[in-house]
């Protein structure tokens, strides 16, 4: 029973192929539908602001906050499996992102010196050490905020856009898609050499 | 109890996202690349059992809990905030490397500075609301 147990814990444990990730978040997506709910991450932004009384300044968030209470649980349940994960079905090689060769080469040329095969998932400017640094701290602060607000500006973020709206077939999302792109290639490719020069 | 089945399910997805790197930075910055077709194929893939799922659904009349039809509620019929939200989302997605369920991911799995880039997103959020009726959407 127990060796069982280690070996479904090693068959987890290995790097998930893409459309093991594709099949379970579209699972998650129907669970959620089937209880009710909707697929959205980035809306508990606006329901942790509700709560904490962001209602007196913008009737954005004056509204009944508890009745999200269900995606706060998505999100603990999400912090939970992340510290699991890392935790226990990291694999013998550790926390690293499988990255391309050609990837490790565009790291390189903005000044990141990895090996193929030795990117860790997590890069070191998220740390409170980097945080006191001018790239870290645009990357944190800058980056949380543009999230925040572009999330809720464009009505949902990769989880309620990329895949629960274009599943749906709905045009809105495929704009809001081709929008995420856009901005995504215009840090990576114009703004990047600037950033990453600091 | 009636919320537990949420937090299972938020625990399927933060494993699903942490056990396919799609919570790396240098998952994020590779597809912005195109070097990979792997970041591509976990969202058409999901894209694609979704749709397959939903015409099931429709053809069949599932249900759901509460006995309504399945289904996502529809998106407003505007376009201007899709454009200009998504960019602004698209910048930040590809400075931060994280979207906001990776964000709360990370953070469980004790990158804990994350707690200064989730204030900040409920800032811009915050700030959202606060500019909204000035906006175009």
């Amino acid at each position: 029973m127990l060796n069982f147990l280690l070996q479904v814990k090693d068959f987890i444990s290995q790097p998930w192929p893409w459309w093991l990730a594709g099949f379970m978040i579209a699972f998650i997506m129907f669970s959620l539908m089937f209880f009710g709910k909707e697929l959205g991450i980035s809306a508990n932004l606006r329901t942790m602001c509700a709560a904490e009384g962001a209602g007196k300044f913008a009737d954005f968030f004056d509204y009944d906050w508890t009745r999200d209470g269900w995606n706060l649980m998505v999100v603990l349940g999400a912090m939970f499996g992340g510290y699991m994960t890392s935790q226990y079905f990291a694999g013998a090689e550790g926390n690293i992102a499988h990255v391309s060769a050609a990837t490790v080469d565009s790291l390189r040329a903005l000044g990141m010196n990895y090996e193929v095969g030795k990117v860790p998932l997590v890069p070191e400017f998220y740390t409170w050490e980097s945080l006191f640094t001018l790239k870290g701290f645009i990357i944190i602060v800058g980056g949380g905020f543009l999230i925040g607000f572009g999330a809720r500006y464009a009505g949902g973020c990769t989880s309620g856009h990329a895949i629960s709206g274009l599943a749906s077939l709905q045009l809105p999302s495929l704009i809001a898609v081709i929008g995420f792109f856009t901005g995504g290639l215009i840090m990576t490719y114009l703004i990047f050499p600037y950033l990453f020069s600091l | 109890m009636r919320f537990f089945k949420y937090i299972v399910i938020g625990f399927l997805f933060g494993m699903t996202l942490y056990k396919s790197e799609a919570v790396s930075w240098f998952r994020i910055f590779e597809m912005f690349h195109f070097q990979s077709f792997h970041m591509y194929g976990i969202i058409f893939s999901a894209v694609a059992f979704g749709i397959v799922g939903e015409q099931l659904i429709k053809r069949l009349h599932l249900h759901n809990i509460k006995g309504q039809e399945l289904e996502v509620p529809p998106k407003a019929p505007q376009y201007k905030r899709y454009i200009f939200g998504g960019i602004i989302f698209g910048l930040g997605w590809a400075m931060a490397g994280v979207c906001p369920g990776p964000m709360f991911i990370l953070l469980g799995a004790g990158y804990t500075v994350l707690v200064v880039f989730l204030a900040s997103a409920m800032l811009g959020t915050f700030v959202y609301g606060l500019l909204r009726n000035k906006l175009p959407h």
